[in-house]
């Protein structure tokens, strides 16, 4: 089996070749099989299996942060938006004159309350390039600034999460705002290509899901290699006994910020990746309740092992799909009672659920 | 003009003149003292914790810390390694090193690092990988990110395992050790960082008595090597080591001599037994 080239760390194997799977598979078939076939993937499915791909990625970076390093970051939604956001306004420049205004040299909500010039902040979303390296900085330096002030006067535990939740309510309230430049409440929308190629067509779609396949592969490849560095045991080490490391002689301080601006990157680049899938980035991404919902993921799947937060978020948004179909009242209460009933029963989550069944693979 | 007149006071001599340039991690220990402590006072909530205690331990000694419950030795320990800044007073590693000036981590690369009253190792690493992380080295972030060990540094565990006796128990994950063990391994994570001053805090709490007789054997070896401040109750093992004993009492030094002088200083058996 191909399993075996990875020795002891078989769970990170198999999700990694389901992964690789996923983003080879799904996409060819779609391309290849017509509308008929029973390997037919419709674009529906492409952009939803995209979308949770991008969700996993999101829980990766939050599984970093709290499982880890044990910082339980309730406002990861925010470098989410942050990078959603600085994507979207790529997209929207891509418009140019299509809008409904027609106005070729700006977006349609600036047409609309009367502005004469784009924002500074807006000159360079043209460039894609530009837009990538904002959909990283962007994040980053949120989190960098963010950090620096909280880690540094040592603030932690629950006082830690309840700021970071302050801070996304903040930028929800915010971005609402029209003055902000980012289209108030409505968001970025009505996005029709990116880099040339529009976004309706099957074969971007096809590829979008791809490249969310493929970076959250790198992702995962990327933490894995991470916390087996020595900087990964130190951050351990901080979630374990904070004090001891200090004793030893590292700035914890410099540690936390580290992995937190690293962990914000991934986010925001979830979030670039999520944009134009679902073809929107409105405030409502900054919304507390959605960083809730990423924790809940990651609680799950099983935090500190990386292929569980994949796993959590992908079980959770399908199920969501699902029960959103059928019974949308009832979602809600059902994410709550999972999230209780995980905390109560499986504090390590389903993975740590199926190890405890089976002793994991590493024992068979 | 009143501003300046401070400064034309011809008799005044200034600090700045004769003082002792400050080397990062060189540690100036010329008049053989390697740890002054002067005058400190500390209060919580109006108990004094500390009170204007002087206390001055020599470089390479071994010197043991004994006291009633609440006589403040915890807190000196606090005090010297940074985690608690005193109201009154200075401490100053070797002579030109100021402590007050330095948070936690400066002072432990600066080389005085503490063993903690409760057992303190990372229980999700390995035993190696905690003696690893306590290695002397660049402490870093991206420095930890490349890091691996050279064939000089895994000698350096190998020697230290050796030392503490957990060569076997290398790959186990410290969580599962015993509280002893826990113990030594903690020893052992000091010893890492070839410190100038170990403040061992109840070193042989929950330990049998072999281990205890161990204990004491490491902690000698050590003497010369490094200075060496041990707090502990069990006044068994502290005759068994020390030469030198410093007795606290409410925030400051009652009395400081052998073993012997201390046991029969009528205010010492006072403190600890009553009226």
């Amino acid at each position: 089996m191909l399993l075996k080239y990875f020795g002891n760390d078989k769970e990170f194997g198999f999700v990694l070749l389901l992964l690789a799977a996923v983003t080879i598979i799904i996409p060819l078939c779609n391309l290849i099989f017509s509308t008929g076939s029973v390997f037919y993937f419709s674009a529906y499915t492409v952009s939803l299996i995209g979308k949770y791909l991008t969700f996993a990625l999101l829980a990766l970076s939050l599984d970093l942060i709290w499982g880890y390093c044990g910082i339980l970051v309730l406002g990861q939604g925010a470098f989410f938006a942050l990078g959603g956001y600085a994507m979207g306004m790529y997209l929207m420049r891509q418009i140019g004159d299509r809008g409904v205004y027609g106005n070729p040299d700006l977006p349609d909500f600036m047409v609309f309350l009367n502005w004469k010039e784009l924002p500074w902040y807006w000159l360079g979303f043209d460039s894609f390039p530009f837009a990538m390296l904002m959909v990283m900085l962007a994040p980053a330096i949120l989190a960098f600034v963010f950090g620096w002030l909280t880690f540094r006067s040592r603030v932690t535990g629950v006082y830690l999460s309840i700021i970071s939740q302050a801070m996304t309510y903040a930028l929800l309230l915010a971005f609402f705002r029209n003055e902000m430049g980012f289209g108030g409440n409505n968001g970025l929308t009505d996005f029709k290509d990116i880099i040339g190629f529009s976004l309706q067509s099957d074969n971007v779609r096809a590829l979008l899901l791809m490249s969310s396949g493929l970076i959250l592969i790198a992702a995962f490849m990327l933490c894995r290699w991470l916390v087996k560095t020595r900087l990964g045991r130190v951050v351990t080490a901080i979630r374990d006994h904070e004090s001891r490391v200090r004793f030893l002689g590292y700035r914890v301080e410099m540690f936390k910020l580290w992995i937190f601006v690293f962990s914000a990157i991934l986010a925001g680049l979830a979030g670039a990746l999520y944009v134009p899938q679902v073809g929107i980035i409105n405030p409502s991404e900054f919304s507390p309740l959605i960083s809730l919902e990423i924790v809940v993921w990651v609680a799950v799947g099983g935090r500190g092992t990386l292929y569980g937060a994949i796993i959590g978020a992908i079980l959770v948004n399908y199920s969501k799909t699902v029960l959103t179909g059928l019974l949308p009242e009832v979602w809600l209460f059902t994410l709550g009672a999972v999230f209780i009933l995980t905390t109560i029963y499986m504090p390590d989550g389903l993975v740590g659920l199926w190890k405890s069944k089976t002793g994991g693979l590493n024992h068979e | 003009m009143s501003n300046t007149k401070p400064f034309l006071n011809r008799y005044q001599t200034y600090d700045f003149v004769n003082r002792n340039p400050v080397i990062k991690n060189k540690v100036d220990v010329s008049h053989g003292t390697v740890l002054y402590m002067e005058g400190v006072s500390i209060s919580f909530d109006g108990f004094k914790a500390l009170n204007d205690l002087s206390l001055y331990i020599n470089d390479g000694e071994l010197r043991c810390l004994i006291g009633p419950n609440g006589a403040g030795k915890t807190t000196l320990m606090d005090v010297i390694t940074g985690k608690t800044k005193p109201d009154a007073g200075s401490v100053y590693f070797g002579q030109t090193i100021d402590l007050l000036q330095m948070d936690e981590s400066e002072i432990a690369r600066a080389g005085i690092c503490r063993k903690f009253q409760k057992p303190s190792v990372f229980e999700k690493l390995s035993v190696f990988e905690n003696l690893e992380l306590s290695m002397q080295s660049n402490r870093g972030t991206w420095v930890a990110l490349f890091a691996s060990l050279n064939s000089e540094q895994r000698d350096r565990i190998d020697e230290v395992l050796e030392i503490i006796g957990m060569t076997a128990l290398r790959f186990q994950s410290a969580g599962i050790l015993s509280h002893g063990q826990k113990q030594w391994l903690e020893i052992g994570m000091l010893l890492m960082q070839k410190p100038r001053v170990m403040l061992v805090d109840e070193p042989v709490a929950g330990m049998t008595n072999q281990e205890i007789d161990r204990t004491a054997e490491l902690l000698l070896s050590l003497e010369g090597k490094h200075s060496v401040i041990v707090v502990e109750h069990d006044m068994e093992f502290i005759r068994s080591i020390a030469k030198k004993v410093t007795v606290l009492h409410e925030g400051s030094v009652l009395t400081e001599g052998t073993m012997d002088e201390v046991q029969n200083d009528p205010r010492v058996i006072q403190v600890y037994l009553g009226e």
